[in-house]
């Protein structure tokens, strides 16, 4: 057992913490949200070049990575700069093509790494409610390959993507984990509309609709029916990336506002100097500590058998709702009316902390997930 | 960043396992596991046990007996002792004064003690609070006063734990009164035989004798007890305290008590399906069973840092704090799962030999005294609220 990371990994999460520090301002940053697809095709360019995304992908698969500390370390650094460039809709994607992809499908990810290809994972549903089984989407086969139809809700990235990671039912009811099958599809293909928006916490997304839209058979990722098991494999990827973005960001929001209780003064002293706010400060301070040591047990358990891991990806999502809520409202009701506004960078630390709640799975969808998943390990 | 244990130290979790196997009584382990009570000659006993394998004191250095096991093979030993049943190791001589003797006390001090304190013939107790001084420790008023070879001790100590069978005290005592209250404090071994010494229990919520009030009428104490310079107590006593937190999380306790909240969650039934399965129960453990494997890596963290040199600071309070939250949380729910059967309590039956039928499912009979008695763990070893204004200190330097 050793809690210290590899030569390597301190290097790499150097490398994203410097690049984060002096290229992500909380300015630029607004800059790059508001350009078109919602970020910056020069930074994405960046990260690619300095191993970023490759960092984030196994050797076989053509990366440098790709365990569940780089994905940890460098995640974390992009939740310090509240990073808008779809790392995340590129590794949920990108992971699952590698998972469950055939050596022609796999080749993709070579540009994908590169940063020239970009990819969005089409899974979620309207009715759904975090419930990874839930495919309403169908999967026809006909003479020619598939026939798509159906609507995917809140497409992270989806508006930008080039191809889609798309699920659909292609057998059983509308959440069994058996008969989802997986396809790639070309974004722009007959029959895919794509309405984009924004996010509240300056990311993008998109509804996407099939209609009809009728794919090779070689678009097919891995056994037809049986896309549940990578699916999952691939969502938690992305959930332990989004509980170590959130711990990133809730390190500068406890920065941030522990900075501000030394020096912001009323009645004459630092309102650090109350207790009233002292102990809810040590009480965030904590909660990320519980975070971090969370994240660390999720990302050391990807091996493990399902329940195991599953349990430890479930044990983090649910802290980082929790320490999540606590810090991003009590950081917020700390700094006050500056804390209101937008111009101050506290607020978007918050905001994206709150939302990554909203991402696969909130605390009580976790927690009641953990509770079932124990009962499998403690029968 | 590994979370598996290595060859070495699965060998060494096997090593412990057999030896708890082939070395810890049944009579001691079925106490512990039926929460009967332990008394003096129990933990002596098993203390005993430990110090001839030479496992008694995991933290101290080789060169005085002890074992300098890494913070790994600590947690591997201190989880598998509970979970075997071992009563627990009592932290004062060891834990408490042990490192304070290495750091701050003389030879002499060293060479008398540290032996006694491995081979038990020395049980210590604590003189730190009093009736005025609890959270505000340094407001202590038991005076000792020079005279000749001798301080000569009057005041009253309090909350001392399991002093009953103590033969000596390491005592917080004012040397003087100049200067901030910190500045007048020295640290004094005691004598418990000594004259003038009065001990009194002090009965607890749940029934039982486990601390007392201790009275000093003029007790002549050697000036050679004295640890430390005079009037500079009030350092060993914070480099003690750091120590006591360091070993307070209670991980192995919280992971035991874990596995037997499960144990009676699956047993007790709610609408004729077990009550573990009950989505609001479920939850309530599913949520200390995260905070729990949490603490444990925060835990494991914090003793590797701290082996490798970075001091115990605002992590030792931290791990204090939420390791008490976590104990607390699962006696909790462990009450809450007895139901009605949380009530009915037969104090003679924590005693060993006890064969009467009970009443209830056969776990029920101490779970809601021990909740009771659970309620000390977020007040001793300095309150959690007093822990948090240290963090706070650290953090804001204000």
């Amino acid at each position: 057992m050793d809690f210290t990371h590899t030569h390597d990994r301190r290097m790499l999460a150097d490398m994203a913490s410097r690049l984060v520090r002096e290229k992500y301002e909380i300015a630029t940053r607004h800059k790059m949200a508001a350009g078109p697809g919602g970020f910056s095709r020069e930074m994405w360019a960046q990260f690619a070049e300095l191993g970023l995304i490759g960092a984030l992908f196994e050797e076989k698969s053509g990366g440098f990575g790709g365990q569940g500390f780089d994905i940890a370390v460098v995640f974390e650094e992009l939740g310090r700069g509240l990073v808008v460039e779809p790392f995340l809709a590129n590794l949920l994607a990108g992971r699952l093509i590698a998972e469950a992809g055939s050596e022609q499908q796999c080749a993709m990810l070579e540009e994908v790494i590169g940063g020239t290809l970009l990819l969005a994972l089409a899974h979620g549903e309207g009715a759904a409610f975090y419930d990874l089984a839930h495919v309403a989407t169908r999967a026809q086969n006909g003479d020619e390959g598939w026939v798509l139809n159906g609507e995917k809700a809140v497409v992270l990235n989806g508006d930008s993507a080039y191809r889609l990671v798309v699920s659909a039912r292609i057998g059983g009811d509308v959440s069994d984990e058996e008969g989802i099958a997986l396809f790639i599809v070309d974004a722009t293909a007959k029959g895919v509309r794509r309405r984009a928006t924004q996010t509240v916490d300056g990311g993008r997304a998109a509804e996407v609709s099939f209609g009809g839209v009728k794919v090779d058979s070689d678009a097919v990722l891995g056994e037809p029916g049986a896309g549940f098991a990578p699916l999952e494999r691939a969502v938690g990827l992305g959930i332990l990336a989004l509980s170590a973005e959130s711990l990133g960001a809730m390190r500068m929001a406890c920065d941030m506002t522990l900075d501000y209780l030394k020096t912001r003064k009323q009645f004459g002293v630092p309102i650090g100097a109350f207790q009233a706010l002292q102990h809810r400060m040590v009480e965030m301070l904590m909660e990320v500590e519980q975070l971090s040591s969370a994240v660390i047990n999720a990302a050391g358990h990807l091996d493990d058998p399902r329940a195991v891991r599953e349990w430890h990806i479930s044990a983090a999502k649910n802290l980082a709702g929790r320490a999540g809520r606590l810090i991003a409202e009590e950081s917020i009701q700390m700094h006050g009316g500056i804390g209101m506004t937008w111009e101050y960078a506290l607020p978007h630390f918050a905001k994206r902390i709150v939302m990554i709640d909203h991402l696969f799975g909130d605390e009580d969808h976790h927690l009641e997930r953990a509770g079932l998943l124990a009962r499998m390990r403690h029968p | 960043m590994e979370l598996k244990y290595s060859s070495e130290e699965t060998a060494f979790r096997d090593e412990v396992r057999a030896f708890l196997a082939r070395e810890l009584p049944a009579h001691l382990s079925s106490k512990v596991k039926r929460s009967q009570r332990l008394g003096k000659a129990d933990i002596e006993e098993w203390q005993a046990i430990l110090h001839k394998k030479g496992w008694l004191a995991p933290t101290w250095p080789k060169a005085y007996g002890g074992v300098e096991w890494t913070a790994v093979q600590r947690s591997i030993f201190e989880e598998e002792c509970c979970a075997a049943g071992a009563p627990r190791v009592l932290p004062f001589g060891l834990n408490m004064l042990g490192p304070v003797l290495m750091k701050f006390g003389t030879d002499e001090q060293k060479a008398h003690y540290l032996p006694r304190i491995l081979d038990g013939t020395d049980w210590w107790c604590q003189g730190y609070s009093e009736p005025g001084a609890g959270s505000d420790l340094a407001s202590l008023k038991t005076r000792a006063v020079r005279d000749g070879d001798h301080y000569v001790v009057n005041g009253q100590k309090t909350w001392t734990t399991l002093g009953q069978y103590a033969n000596r005290m390491f005592c917080l005592v004012r040397t003087s009164s100049e200067g901030k209250p910190q500045a007048g404090i020295s640290f004094l071994l005691i004598d418990m035989a000594s004259r003038g010494i009065d001990m009194r229990p002090i009965i607890t919520l749940d029934g039982e004798h486990e601390v007392n009030e201790v009275f000093f009428n003029d007790v002549r104490v050697p000036v050679a007890n004295l640890v430390g310079e005079e009037n500079e107590g009030w350092t060993c006593a914070k480099f003690l305290l750091t120590h006591e937190r360091t070993n307070i999380a209670g991980v192995g306790f919280s992971l035991e008590a874990f596995d037997h909240l499960r144990h009676i969650a699956n047993a007790q039934k709610k609408r004729g399906r077990p009550l573990s399965e009950d989505p609001q129960f479920a939850a309530r453990m599913a949520r200390i069973e995260i905070d729990l494997e949490a603490m444990r890596t925060t835990n494991l963290r914090v003793m590797q840092a701290a082996t490798s040199g970075a001091a115990p600071g605002f992590e030792s309070s931290m791990l204090k704090i939420k390791g008490t939250e976590i104990r607390q949380a699962i006696t909790d729910l462990t009450r809450r799962a007895l139901g009605p059967y949380a009530l009915p309590f037969a104090s003679e039956a924590l005693d060993a030999g006890h064969n009467q039928p009970p009443i209830g499912p056969d776990f029920a009979n101490p779970v809601a005294s021990e909740y009771f008695n659970n309620r000390k763990l977020s007040i001793f070893g300095g309150s959690n609220e007093i822990q948090k204004n240290i963090i706070a200190r650290m953090m804001l330097g204000l």
